[in-house]
């Protein structure tokens, strides 16, 4: 068990946890886990967000031995999880408002420094619109103080508990329901996405990392080693969405991947706005691959497609694995 | 201590004995100097525990203190005007949560156009919020009420806006008696939340309410507010036999004992209208005014005593409810339901115009000769409103209203008659 694992399991490239020795086993393969985000919540069937979250935060409870609190953002997370009197979270956690979320984090962290219950940690998390868009101002004051909160952004592209609409996240070229699939260039035709792990990088806080849900022991490491250090540190997990991706629900996990696989998402990390580790791409793929399960860009293909708008997008990712280095030379 | 100091210090001094733990600032004026005031505090060491957080927004600052609170913390923050809307979404989500936070507003008005001047329009702005909004006479009464403030937050579990006339009251060098940290600590015991972010009993706050229970939630905030009117004369006697002095309460007359006219202010300019029916009583005319120190929740049955032998009541009011006319008038109206009195209402002090005893005294001479419209805006530049609607009834493309007017008047950016 000491060589390095590289098992092709049913084309994940993941490695059952019984394979691994028991302190490389996710947080999740153990009995103690602390179920943070506990199961009878209401999201859809193969929400990339409900994965996402169950693994960070239970990570982040290991990390804390359950000393932790979170603070959420208005969305599916939030949505799916507590309608009065239910709630799926096992720790403490408030929910203010949509764009206000990692302020209320620095408030709480505030509240633990008074108090000198130092061992006490704080996230705050949110989709991508609370993250993105109506929540920069204060993630952007949160990041210039340096407090000491981990926030996490589940970035599923679109404001999907509204009915799918566009955000800052939302790549080129997708459809949503306010950049529809109609004219001559269809979807999203302006931006390539708010690159928020850039922007946080450009704050020079002292932890920066990007995660999928395709990788979800590199997502708990990348959680443990974030509360590791204090200060404001940012984990941004690129998590599908069947509904609003019009991708199958048992795609998640593989769309995720396909993004990586692609370029289209790098997963790094950063520590002081330096990029201190990047995971290599193993298959090099077209964005083709990523892209054609998705309904949301079903207009870029077939007889009236637009392989102009596609070359734009297989530009983006292979300029992302020049500028993160994704690919070895060897393998490239 | 007796001291001549500025109404922003003495609030700064007065809350940091409050032993806030945890302070978001922000800057607009005229709230500024009182946040200035307590970042030295902190930063000098002579407020501890306490973190002084330099947020990026109003909205910010609101947020820190909602979760600061949440996770068991006192916390404080001061606004004004643009700055109380800013952050509007979260000081209703504060109530909402029935966090005890206290924040000061230095009350200003609200552009467009920009104004930086004293009136009431911010704080009546928010006047369905869920806060209990108290309001300063003087300086010495500012600070007496934030220390009152926090305790009633406490004890309720909701939020307490201490409003004091921005510049007037917040710029103004005044004597003020300022307790000790003793006396403070004696009235004000440490806070004990009703619901806290804590690992060792973890609780969801904040999660969604259908229609089953929305409204039941939302008439709980209703009764906190009336437990307010109960508390806050108990709290106000308490801190009168602590600290020798008459702070706060729900209402307080002035002279109205026999008064057939009464004027109901708020905040600074009662002082004004003290001295004007000083002069009007040596006229022989029977007048008093009512101060309204809590205008949320609305003193409805204190009101209605005071005015039980007044045959008219003229509301003087710094705000103004466009399309209608007063806000503090139609609240007064609900505390007068079927009682058989002359109503007026006097919109002045707009935007800082300031409110002379002269014009005072003109306009209550005119409301006790009953001579007085309905809704009377005192001190209004007739000539000048008219000049302008026959422009714009004139030409299409007539221009900004607020620049028409200023070239008009002349060179005189502010006015006083």
């Amino acid at each position: 068990m000491n060589a390095p694992i590289k098992f092709y399991q049913t084309g994940t490239f993941t490695v059952g946890n019984r394979l691994l020795s028991p302190e490389q086993r996710a947080v999740q393969a153990s009995p103690e886990r602390s179920n943070a985000l506990n199961s009878g919540h209401r999201a859809c069937q193969g929400c990339g967000e409900a994965l996402g979250a169950r693994y960070a935060v239970d990570a982040a409870m290991r990390a804390t031995d359950g000393e932790l609190i979170a603070a959420n953002a208005t969305g599916c997370l939030e949505v799916f999880s507590t309608p009065y009197p239910e709630t799926s979270w096992q720790l403490p956690w408030i929910h203010s408002l949509f764009g206000n979320t990692a302020a209320v984090g620095t408030g709480i962290a505030a509240a633990m420094k008074v108090k000198g219950k130092l061992g006490t940690r704080v996230i705050a998390q949110g989709g991508d619109g609370g993250t993105t868009d109506i929540g920069f101002g204060c993630l952007s004051g949160m990041f210039e103080r340096n407090d000491d909160v981990l926030y996490i952004c589940y970035d599923n592209e679109a404001y999907m508990n509204t009915g799918v609409q566009r955000s800052s996240a939302t790549p080129y070229a997708a459809r949503t329901a306010t950049t529809m699939a109609v004219g001559s260039e269809p979807g999203a035709t302006f931006g390539q996405g708010k690159n928020l792990p850039m922007i946080a990088m450009a704050h020079q806080i002292p932890y920066v990392a990007t995660a999928t849900v395709a990788d979800l022991h590199d997502l708990e490491a990348k959680v443990e080693k974030a509360m590791s250090v204090h200060g404001a540190r940012y984990l941004h997990v690129l998590v599908p969405c069947p509904l609003g991706w019009g991708s199958a629900s048992h795609d998640t996990i593989r769309l995720a991947r396909l993004a990586c696989e692609t370029g289209v998402f790098p997963v790094f990390e950063a520590e002081h706005g330096e990029v201190t580790s990047v995971s290599k791409i193993r298959h090099r793929v077209p964005v083709e691959e990523y892209l054609k399960p998705q309904k949301r860009f079903a207009h870029l293909f077939g007889a009236n497609g637009h392989p102009d708008m596609l070359a734009k997008i297989q530009a983006d990712a292979d300029r992302n694995i020049r500028r993160f280095g994704l690919v070895d030379e060897v393998a490239a | 201590m007796l001291k001549q100091t500025e109404g922003s210090h003495a609030v700064a001094e007065a809350v940091a004995l409050c032993r806030p733990e945890v302070i978001c600032a922000y800057p607009i004026s005229p709230q500024t100097h009182i946040v200035e005031g307590l970042g030295e505090l902190v930063k000098s060491g002579a407020l501890t525990p306490c973190e002084f957080i330099n947020v990026e927004s109003e909205f910010a600052a609101m947020s820190v203190a909602i979760g600061a609170s949440a996770a068991g913390a006192r916390a404080y923050t001061a606004t004004a005007s643009q700055g109380l809307l800013f952050m509007a979404e979260a000081v209703f989500n504060a109530s909402g949560l029935g966090l005890p936070i206290v924040m000061t507003v230095a009350n200003r008005a609200i552009g467009a156009p920009i104004n930086i001047w004293n009136d009431h329009s911010d704080s009546m702005s928010q006047r369905d919020c869920g806060w209990l909004q108290l309001f300063a006479e003087n300086n010495q009464e500012a600070l007496d009420l934030h220390i009152q403030a926090f305790k009633l937050a406490e004890e309720l579990s909701m939020p307490v806006m201490v409003c004091m006339d921005g510049f007037i009251l917040t710029h103004a060098y005044e004597r003020i008696d300022m307790p000790t940290q003793a006396e403070v600590d004696a009235f004000l015991p440490p806070y004990e939340p009703r619901q806290v972010l804590d690992p060792a009993e973890p609780v969801s706050i904040g999660a969604m309410v259908g229609p089953e229970a929305f409204m039941e939630v939302r008439y709980l905030a209703h009764a906190k507010q009336n437990q307010a009117l109960l508390r806050i004369p108990q709290i106000a006697d308490e801190f009168a036999r602590r600290f020798g002095r008459a702070s706060g309460g729900l209402v307080r007359p002035y002279r109205c004992e026999d008064a057939e006219t009464i004027v109901i202010a708020l905040g600074s300019v009662i002082g004004t209208l003290k001295d004007t029916i000083d002069d009007l009583r040596a006229g022989g005319m029977k007048i008093g005014v009512l101060g309204i120190q809590s205008f949320r929740p609305f003193p409805l049955a204190a009101v209605r005593a005071a005015l039980q032998g007044a045959k008219r009541v003229v509301v003087l009011e710094k705000s103004f409810c466009v399309g209608l006319g007063g806000i503090v008038s139609t609240d007064v109206r609900m505390a007068l339901s079927g009682m058989q009195l002359h109503g007026y209402t006097v919109i002045a002090g707009l935007g800082g115009r300031a409110i002379t005893k002269a014009s005072l005294a003109r306009t209550l001479t005119e409301a006790a000769a009953d001579k007085l419209q309905p809704l009377t805006f005192m001190d209004l530049d007739w000539p000048l409103v008219n000049r302008q609607l026959e422009r714009e009834a004139r030409m299409r493309r007539s221009g900004p209203i607020a620049e028409n007017l200023l070239r008009d008047v002349g060179t005189v950016a502010s006015k006083v008659i």
